[in-house]
């Protein structure tokens, strides 16, 4: 079909006596007649089919669900929720909670996954070997195998809260999850933030001024070191000048339980461990690969022009690997998202669980319900990749 | 060299060619292979001594767990018990039969058995590469053992007392699934494929609609779909089997992975193999079927298995809609009172890990094989 289609245009040839069926573009268009019919009817009998059975089953159809009292509890909530707010905010809630683990599973992850890739590539024989192991274990076990390892056979064997296994004693571990120290902001804090935005801010842009600068002149400006100071030193200013309002809550043992500092749930301690170890195994090898991906002269270049080994990495390697990179890397990232919806084994509440589960128990309304579960999946990954792409356009190499 | 006579007049001349120095001590053996590969300055040696550290820590826990505290008879949890005790295999050979065939009927299990060993008789010549018959076996394979295979294991036909679905578990439904996802997926992934290479705009639309679809949402979120969703799609009356809409999910999730894969080998193959087909007078499923698609898909074979590495370690997400696979199985006689001792947990992610990982490494190991037998004057 598809190939036959070159050559001179129809209009073009000298009038044909053979057959139409002879005619390619003919051909190509009848297939793609036939195409669009079979699909149509498909999805027209699939609606039918719906149609007829929702209304033998008696099962309400619609969005207006959403707005229903949920009636169930959740147990983390990054935005207030009750049991008497809607489908629509434990649809929220669960969106959050499934961003979180995501978000924190890609930063483990990718710290992981780069210190084992690098470590693969040492010169080192026990480095090597022991982030070999690694590498292999973790890619060739399932997912689930990970999560419920950590869940049911760590966490769930931790002592109870009177025994907890404690660091430096301001984080402790328990079997009921991971209690961390909290920061409160007092009042007046905000001029303490607002310096720190400030900083940021300052941060851009001395890097630009930086920049056109040495692209001018050729004169280097400590830009690292200046704005690590100024991150440090502007807030502090801030906070300072409001007389310090910021308290450091410490988990306390009380009774039988903790109080104060916040607790992370044992599912999503689990679940961040499971998921960027699992993970941290495949962005090794992408590493790996981005790097030696990198020719050795580019490096031997580098140190002929006089950088140091720690530069010529930083300045000449990276940049170049991270080319190869970034596509791979963006599809892990995305694997990793989906996979938090593993969680549903374990009860971590993100979305398959609270709304794949609990939500389409409660209402029965399963084509509406799937479709806005697999919608936010889809979102999620067609942001996720839209943003991957602008930042690979940005990196990737421009040729002549 | 004492001798050489100086001051007769004559100028020094080696008589004999000296023997090569041996290398430095620190150079040669054990010691200077770890001198340069292991301890070159102090932060090196620390890092050495670190991962040896733990390596020799995870390698003594395993042992010390797996094998010499460990208790390798008994008939129920009371031999597993004590303080000194490591791993409890009994736990895991009482329900072995359990665990390969689920809740299959004992005298049954002769059928799956011979289904097994009929797959491994197929499979192992396929995968040789200097094996003969490539063809017949591949048509074995993929068109006679799945019908096979279906009549062995759920019966019905030729006397075969039927087994419902319902009673499968263990290691057969993982390789059900995963066979299935990889038999099924195949053909469609590769029309997928040529659809998203397709230059009719309708056809390629719906190829990049349909893999990108499947390719966005989660495994988990698809067997919801096959589960819950599809039966009302169908016509009213119609039921559909639990394992075969898990089937179906993971079919069509693992076609859409699988038309990637065999997409990277259709843009693989040069343009002029298309040319050439073309310039025979070939149209386009002869070119396809007989010049283009052999090349391609033998490039991808290593993207296949992986591909099949992945969905056979997906398998274990069907344990969501309540089908037990081997991962499930475990799970699931955790609960059983009485094997209840602190050892089962542990013993029972032990086994399942080390089975898991003879499957998975194994079938890496060999895409590592083909890819580097490929790799021999097949660079473009």
């Amino acid at each position: 079909m598809a190939i036959t289609h070159e050559g001179p245009a129809p209009a073009a040839r000298p009038p044909s006596t053979s057959s139409i069926w002879n005619d390619a573009r003919f051909r190509g268009n009848v297939a793609q007649v036939v195409v669009v019919v079979v699909v149509a009817l498909a999805l027209g009998a699939m609606v039918w089919n719906a149609q007829e059975n929702l209304s033998n089953q008696r099962i309400a159809s619609g969005f207006g669900f959403l707005d229903q009292t949920a009636g169930f509890g959740l147990n983390q909530t990054l935005i207030p929720y009750s049991e008497s707010s809607s489908y629509g905010r434990a649809l929220l809630v669960a969106i959050l909670n499934t961003l979180l683990v995501a978000v924190v599973g890609i930063v483990f992850a990718t710290i992981l996954g780069f210190l084992v890739g690098v470590g693969r590539l040492s010169k080192n024989w026990m480095v090597r070997k022991v982030c070999t192991v690694y590498v292999e274990v973790t890619r060739n076990l399932p997912l689930l195998f990970h999560i419920l390892f950590w869940y049911l056979a760590v966490l769930a064997a931790m002592p109870a809260a009177r025994n907890s296994y404690s660091i430096f004693g301001e984080v402790f571990l328990n079997n009921r999850g991971v209690y961390i120290p909290r920061i409160v902001f007092g009042e007046g804090s905000l001029v303490g933030f607002v310096a720190l935005g400030i900083a940021i801010v300052g941060a851009i842009a001395l890097n630009r001024w930086s920049t056109a600068r040495r692209e001018k002149t050729g004169q280097q400006f400590p830009v690292f070191w200046t704005s690590v100071a100024m991150l440090v030193a502007l807030p502090l200013i801030g906070f300072a000048l409001v007389g310090f309002p910021l308290t450091i809550e410490t988990p306390v043992l009380r009774g039988f339980n903790f109080v104060g500092g916040s607790r992370l749930l044992p599912e999503f301690a689990a679940l961040v461990v499971a998921l960027s170890i699992y993970t941290g195994g495949f962005i090794a090898e992408i590493v790996r690969a981005g790097i030696k991906a990198v020719s050795h002269g580019q490096s031997e270049a580098a140190a002929s022009l006089g950088l140091k080994p720690s530069l010529s990495t930083r300045l000449v390697v990276i940049p170049q690997a991270m080319r190869v990179m970034i596509p791979p890397l963006t599809s892990q990232y995305l694997n990793l998202t989906k996979n938090s919806s593993l969680a549903a084994f374990i009860g971590y509440p993100e979305l398959v669980q609270v709304f794949a589960g609990t939500t389409l128990n409660q209402t029965g309304q399963a084509i509406e319900i799937i479709a806005i579960t697999m919608g936010c999946y889809l979102v999620i990954s067609l942001v996720t990749s839209l943003f991957m792409n602008w930042y690979n356009r940005r990196v990737a190499l421009i040729e002549r | 060299m004492s001798d050489v006579a100086i001051g007769h007049g004559q100028p020094f001349v080696r008589k004999e060619i000296l023997q090569p120095e041996p290398p430095p001590a620190s150079l040669v053996g054990f010691s200077g292979w770890a001198r340069q590969n292991l301890f070159v300055g102090p932060a090196n040696t620390l890092l050495s001594l670190f991962c040896l550290a733990l390596a020799t820590y995870v390698a003594w826990i395993m042992l010390d767990f797996l094998v010499l505290r460990a208790v390798w008879t008994g008939a129920n949890r009371e031999a597993c018990i004590g303080p000194e005790v490591g791993a409890c295999w009994p736990f895991i050979t009482t329900r072995f039969g359990q665990m390969l065939y689920g809740f299959y009927p004992a005298e049954e299990h002769w059928r799956p058995a011979t289904v097994f060993f009929v797959a491994v008789a197929l499979i192992a010549p396929l995968l040789t590469p200097s094996a003969p018959y490539k063809k017949a076996n591949a048509l074995l394979f993929f068109v006679a053992f799945p019908i096979f295979a279906f009549v062995m294991l759920s019966g019905g036909f030729f006397g075969l007392r039927p087994v419902e679905t319902r009673a499968w578990g263990g290691l057969l439904v993982t390789l059900v699934v995963a066979t299935t996802g990889i038999v099924a997926s195949l053909p469609l992934g590769v029309l997928l494929a040529l659809g998203r290479r397709s230059k009719l705009p309708v056809v390629r639309f719906f190829a990049i609609a349909f893999i990108e679809f499947w390719r966005g949402v989660p495994l988990i979120t698809v067997l919801f779909f096959a589960t819950y969703m599809l039966p009302l799609f169908l016509p009213s009356g119609w039921s559909i089997d639990g394992l075969l809409r898990a089937l179906v999910g993971v079919s069509l999730f693992s076609a859409a992975y699988m038309a990637e894969v065999v997409r990277g080998g259709l843009q693989a193959i040069p343009k002029g193999q298309y040319e050439g087909a073309m310039a025979m007078g070939l149209r386009y499923w002869p070119m396809m079927i007989l010049i283009v698609l052999p090349q391609a898909l033998k490039l991808v074979i290593p993207g296949i298995v992986n591909t099949f590495i992945g969905l056979f370690k997906d398998t274990t997400l069907v344990a969501i809609i309540s089908i037990f696979d081997f991962l499930g199985i475990i799970r699931s006689a955790f609960a059983d009172p009485n094997w209840a001792t602190p050892g089962t947990v542990y013993t029972g992610f032990a086994f399942a890990g080390i089975v898991y990982f003879i499957f998975c490494y194994g079938m890496s190991r060999y895409s590592r094989f083909v890819e580097e037998r490929l790799d021999v004057g097949h660079k473009h």
